[in-house]
């Protein structure tokens, strides 16, 4: 892959210098056959340092994990070698198997097979809280 | 079908209706006798709590119904490793209406998202207890006519009670209600109570730390036990427990038309001396409490029509 031109998937733009891998992870990008390019420490006028991932296929991805994970990332969305959109991920309203609960007294501590979901509860101070217990987990 | 989780999953309106209904309950419980005849309650208690299940299911036995479950862990499923979900989907099928005790915070969530029949949540660890908000509200209303306009404050373990921040936040969504909070410096009300449900409603309340300067002020007090099993270390526990303790002698100060709530067991935070004083609620309270059920029960089940 040229790692400048892609002809169908998405370009995340402006990673926080560093997450690139985490989001890679969280993303699973690990378990797709196409190519994926990550660059790390690219130069950026407003950042100084940032990174950058690029998927070369049209895939469907959990948008909703980005936001939680960096509301500053930007997703290019590539359709036959155009740009197509171009936005910022919202926070999401709910969060799946993305955050665990750490309150030992919830019932997820002894339910294995319970997803783990949080709730948006606080939008202006990012606070998730859990959906089986209520408390924070973030 | 409808649950009963959390006391937030009530309306305003679906409260009074409750209180409502139960009020007629209180006035000729006689006409009640029979609604949930051929009906059953599971009582599912996967942690004793012998007063709480009592209270369902003498709900529902006097509703006519009846009643089977069992009454802790060790004598259940759950003993063998099965999940919430799948005593709960089995449960179903063996009654028309649960309600459902566990040590664990959100069980009783995860138990409705799999059950075919209402699930009450009769407790979940220190998380929970909308059945006990409601018992409190119906105390309220039964002993001052209204569920507006009046001074209520809070003695104790403000900390760690669950039932106070529960009938706090539930207290809220009425109009004209003050706030006290009693309670030592290490046992006050949470932040997320102050930040999240007081200040967010735009609710004025004071703090102290002193019962008797307060008491002539209220129209209710709400007393708490505290508990030892929060206590990390016996001295903490020895230290506080006797800090705010009701005599005859505190209550010379009080209105005349005090009343006076706990939701029990009580230790020793109210001197039995005040039991024998009109403005000892916190018994009659007790039977509030069943009365409350059995309107819940009729609702759920769809019988109030
Ligand atoms: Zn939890």
């Amino acid at each position: 892959m040229n790692i400048d031109t892609i002809k169908n998937g998405y370009v995340i733009d402006h990673i926080k210098a560093g997450q690139a891998m985490e989001i890679y992870d969280y993303l699973r990008l690990g378990d797709l056959d196409c190519s994926v390019a990550i660059i790390k420490n690219a130069r950026s006028q407003k950042m100084g340092r940032k990174d950058i991932i690029k998927i070369d296929q049209n895939i469907p991805i959990d948008i909703d994990v980005l936001g939680y994970l960096d509301p500053n990332i930007t997703i290019n969305v590539i359709r036959n070698n155009e740009k197509v959109k171009k936005f910022k991920p919202d926070l999401p309203e709910k969060l799946v198997n993305v955050i665990s609960c750490k309150n030992p007294r919830c019932i997820t501590s002894i339910e294995q097979e319970l997803p783990h979901i949080c709730i948006l509860t606080d939008p202006e101070n990012r606070t998730y809280r859990c959906q089986y217990c209520e408390s924070k987990v973030n | 079908m409808k649950h009963l989780i959390d006391i937030k999953d009530l309306s305003i309106e679906e409260i009074n209706e409750l209180i409502c209904v139960a009020n007629s309950i209180i006035a000729d419980e006689n006409s009640y006798s029979q609604m949930c005849r051929g009906k059953i309650l599971a009582t599912l208690f996967f942690e004793p709590s012998t007063r709480t299940r009592l209270s369902f299911e003498s709900a529902m036995l006097r509703l006519g119904g009846q009643v089977l479950g069992f009454s802790s862990a060790n004598s259940s499923s759950a003993a063998k490793g099965e999940s919430v979900s799948d005593t709960i989907r089995t449960v179903s099928c063996y009654s028309d209406i649960i309600a459902m005790r566990h040590p664990k915070e959100g069980a009783p969530f995860v138990g409705s998202l799999t059950s075919t029949v209402p699930v009450i949540n009769a407790g979940d660890g220190g998380h929970n207890h909308p059945t006990q908000t409601l018992t409190d509200l119906l105390t309220i209303h039964q002993e001052k006519g209204r569920l507006t306009n009046f001074t209520i404050g809070f003695c104790g373990d403000l900390k760690f009670g669950r039932t106070v921040h529960s009938l706090v936040t539930a207290l809220t969504r009425y109009t004209g209600i003050k706030f006290v909070f009693i309670s030592p410096h290490e046992l006050t009300i949470p932040e997320y109570l102050k930040k999240e449900v007081l200040a967010k409603n735009q609710i004025a309340y004071t703090e102290t730390t002193n019962l008797e300067d307060s008491i002539h002020d209220l129209d209710i007090l709400y007393m708490t036990r505290v508990q030892k099993e929060r206590f990390f270390n016996e001295d903490d526990y020895v230290r506080l427990k006797d800090y705010y303790i009701l005599t005859k002698a505190k209550l010379e100060k009080a209105k005349t038309d005090l009343c006076i709530m706990h939701p029990l067991p009580r230790v020793n935070e109210i001197a039995v001396e005040v039991d024998s004083d009109p403005r000892a609620c916190y018994f009659k309270q007790v039977s509030y409490g069943r009365y409350i059920r059995m309107a819940l029960i009729l609702k759920l089940l769809d019988l109030l029509n």
